[in-house]
């Protein structure tokens, strides 16, 4: 799993990409939530599109992100699901939850 | 029969085992995906839960395959028995939660109990045994 940050303006980009599972979820935590609450950006993106598995530790880093943002007054959005994250997002009922965008330049005119 | 210790580092090698086993058994994509992830979180759950994420533990998993009678026509697929020398289990923490509340956690189970047929905790001496299995539809099985 690889997880690489960008800045754009006042936009956090996550680029997240291979398997997430039990044993690096806590490290898509830990650096998710750091950078939402160091960057203060208006609005976080996480990019999903290079996912190849994501597991339920995964899913919930990524609600841990969404809640994080929510209490900073910050946005969170979700770009470029790839299948697996697709199906884990529908399976737990988040897709509605979270704000979704088919890519990254829909994500970021949004 | 695959053995292995409860280092979360292996659920990525038996990842990679189940998603072409599913395959070659003649399950269609999506559902070769719901049985890795069922067995991803299965073994995740032992980990956490069982073993209090203790890297060294073992875990056996068995493999092998089963057949039912439905709707007058025999059946084929796979059976995963996934066992564990933890503490006993109790049932009653098996339900997960409800997936209208937003909060981390708590969506493996669902996700084992929507991939599986039948999902079967039991605890026999000093061993929990978790069996998953899932049923080809018909025509698509090469068993």
């Amino acid at each position: 799993m690889q997880i690489s940050t960008r800045r754009n303006g006042k936009i956090t980009i996550f680029d997240l990409s291979g398997d997430i599972d039990f044993a690096n979820s806590p490290r898509v935590r830990d650096s998710v939530l750091r950078e939402i609450r160091e960057s203060l950006t208006p609005r976080v993106l996480v990019n999903l599109s290079q996912v190849r598995y994501i597991d339920s530790s995964g899913v919930a880093s990524l609600v841990e992100g969404l809640k994080a943002s929510r209490d900073l007054g910050l946005r969170f959005i979700l770009f470029g699901l790839s299948t697996s994250a697709r199906e884990v997002l529908q399976l737990s009922r988040l897709m509605k939850v979270f704000e979704v965008y088919e890519n990254e330049e829909q994500a970021m005119a949004s | 029969m695959l053995a292995l210790y409860s280092n979360p580092k292996w659920l990525s090698v038996v990842r990679g085992a189940v998603a072409p086993l599913s395959k070659t058994l003649g399950f269609p994509e999506m559902q070769c995906r719901s049985i890795t992830r069922a067995v991803d979180e299965a073994l995740t759950n032992i980990v956490r839960h069982s073993y209090g994420n203790r890297l060294d533990q073992p875990i056996a998993m068995y493999f092998r395959r089963a057949q039912r009678r439905h709707d007058g026509q025999v059946q084929q697929g796979l059976e995963i028995l996934l066992c564990d020398r933890g503490p006993a289990v109790d049932p009653c923490k098996l339900q997960g939660r409800p997936l209208d509340e937003i909060r981390p956690g708590g969506l493996g189970l669902h996700f084992i109990r929507q991939a599986m047929d039948t999902v079967e905790f039991t605890r026999k001496g000093p061993t929990n045994r978790l069996r998953l299995v899932k049923y080809v539809a018909q025509g698509n099985s090469v068993l």
